[in-house]
């Protein structure tokens, strides 16, 4: 039988949804969807040793927008984020216990956020590598003008 | 906390005296209409006193311009490929406002597909048919114009009076959808000059089941089902007596309710929208004052409607929405991108429909459910801490 309506998990997450709000200056952000097709997530992570220790969102949309933004926020604290990349959509709405069929594409964005901002922090992180590898550099050239001095 | 319904417009609740009236034909006169015999004939006048009875709601000459059909939606379908089939001679365009049901577009579409020219006549910001487009989107071609009475998702009242005489200027009939109407705002056919209208059991506090098309003495129409030749062959098919003597019923009691609660409901509405514009971005679709009594619509910023109704249902409250991500079709509703929302806005919104069992003292309390949905949603949003900042 198709599912009729949302199912109790779905609705705790919808009512109480867990890690809402913003990180400032996070390691990663992610953003997916927009409002006119009237489903908007933001997500962002804080990551330590390449572990997610800890993951807000914020969300414009539908029940089913709102849940599964707040499962994905369960289900990847705490992992490594090679593994967080792997959630799927399928993962969160089956920890949900499923969501109407009409909901699995439109709504079920929040892998999709999740996904984003470990990449947005594995490119910052990367970044900060090069980075720092310049600064060695320029660090040496420094120690040595002051070495001069 | 006690349920607090406010989708009226979705579905009523029967009256219990028409429950009461009714229900006898479902228990033990179960009579066919068409039979000859002494249960035959007492469904027979159960079946000509409902009509009697919605013909005086609606003021039509008499009684033998009603038909029944099995619902609201059947009478639109009925009225609209009826009189576009029937009339070929006269032409092949066909028109209707961009706010009109589906049950009035989508046969409208399919008759555009064989063949037929299909106007959309656009409205303004409050959902009032252009009238000037109206004149100009009909031709000596133009068979059937169908407008509504009054619009279901945003309240507004059209100016019928107005369009019917556009309309027969030019030859054509008027189709008016009353559904969410009837019973509500003084519908005279003859005074407002219709050729075809649309009624709903339901929506009078009927049960469900039947609807009715108002057919003006004259106007040529085609049957969509043939069978019988029950309802003078305009609608062959056993009569639901039950639904049929229940929306009767429904309409004397609506007839006879109709300016006390009317004045009740104004009064409600008026309080619930002037109540709700208090609350930061949030604004009234369809018209200021010419709309239902008992409608009050509003979209808000930055939320999602799906959501809103969900929240509300938290309260024990029931509401409607346009969001996309409620319908079937996960479009936004065509009736709030015609009056000029754009996708995002239209995402917004929240229908609240009272009725009979709603209560002045009721007001505070729906209020506060509204206030806390659109903070508590807001909160989620990452669209409105953008404003903020």
């Amino acid at each position: 039988m198709e599912q009729i309506g949302y199912s109790k998990k779905v609705m705790e997450h919808f009512m109480s949804p867990k890690n809402v709000g913003t990180i400032k200056n996070p390691d990663g952000y992610g953003k997916v969807g927009n409002p006119v097709c009237g489903d908007l997530m933001e997500m962002y992570i804080m990551v330590k040793d390449d572990v997610i220790t800890d993951m807000k969102f914020q969300t414009f949309g539908c029940g089913s927008a709102i849940a599964t933004s707040s499962m994905v926020t369960e289900l990847a604290k705490g992992m490594h984020v090679d593994e967080a990349m792997k959630i799927t959509r399928n993962n969160v709405a089956d920890e949900l216990d499923g969501l109407p069929p009409k909901k699995m594409h439109c709504s079920n964005l929040a892998a999709d956020a999740l996904h984003e901002a470990i990449k947005d922090y594995k490119g910052k992180k990367w970044l900060k590598k090069e980075t720092t590898k310049g600064k060695g550099r320029n660090a040496d050239r420094g120690a040595g003008n002051k070495g001069m001095n | 906390m006690e349920n607090i319904y406010l989708d009226h417009i979705s579905s009523r609740p029967i009256d219990p005296g028409v429950l009461e009236f009714a229900k006898r034909f479902l228990e033990h006169d179960y009579g066919n209409p068409s039979s000859l015999h002494s249960l035959g004939l007492e469904a027979k006048r159960a079946l000509e006193e409902a009509r009697a009875k919605v013909a005086e709601l609606i003021n039509a000459e008499n009684e033998h311009g009603i038909i029944f059909t099995g619902s609201a939606t059947e009478a639109n379908n009925l009225a609209i490929k009826g009189a576009a089939l029937r009339n070929i001679g006269k032409g092949k365009d066909v028109a209707a406002s961009a706010i009109e049901h589906m049950s009035v577009l989508n046969p409208m579409k399919e008759l555009q597909k064989n063949g037929f020219t299909f106007n959309l006549i656009p409205v303004d910001s409050n959902g009032i048919v252009d009238l000037e487009k109206l004149d100009e989107v009909i031709t000596k071609n133009t068979t059937v114009v169908s407008i509504m009475y009054a619009n279901n998702e945003i309240g507004t009242v059209e100016p019928v009076e107005e369009i019917s005489k556009i309309v027969h200027e030019k030859g054509s009939y008027l189709h008016v959808d009353a559904t969410a109407a009837a019973g509500f705002i003084q519908i005279d056919v003859q005074a407002d000059g219709i050729d075809l209208l649309t009624l709903s059991s339901n929506d009078l506090y009927g049960p469900q089941g039947a609807g009715a098309l108002y057919i003006k003495h004259g106007t040529k129409l085609q049957p969509l089902l043939l069978g019988g030749g029950q309802e003078r062959g305009f609608r062959s098919g056993t009569e639901n007596i039950f639904a049929i003597a229940g929306m009767g019923e429904a309409a004397r009691i609506a007839r006879l309710k109709m300016a006390k609660e009317g004045n009740r409901l104004k009064k409600m509405r008026d309080r619930i929208i002037q109540e709700i514009l208090i609350i930061e971005g949030s604004h009234l679709t369809g018209h200021p004052t010419q709309r239902l009594p008992y409608h009050a619509s509003f979209r808000f910023d930055h939320i999602e409607g799906e959501s809103i109704l969900l929240n509300m249902d938290m309260y024990n409250m029931q509401v409607s929405t346009g969001s996309a991500c409620s319908s079937k079709t996960l479009e936004p509703s065509q009736v709030l991108l015609a009056i000029g929302l754009t996708h995002e806005q239209a995402h917004g919104s929240m229908v609240l429909t009272i009725g009979r069992s709603n209560k002045m003292e009721e007001i505070f309390a729906i209020i506060k459910a509204v206030k806390e949905t659109v903070e508590r949603l807001r909160r989620l949003s990452p669209l409105s801490k953008k404003e903020v900042m």
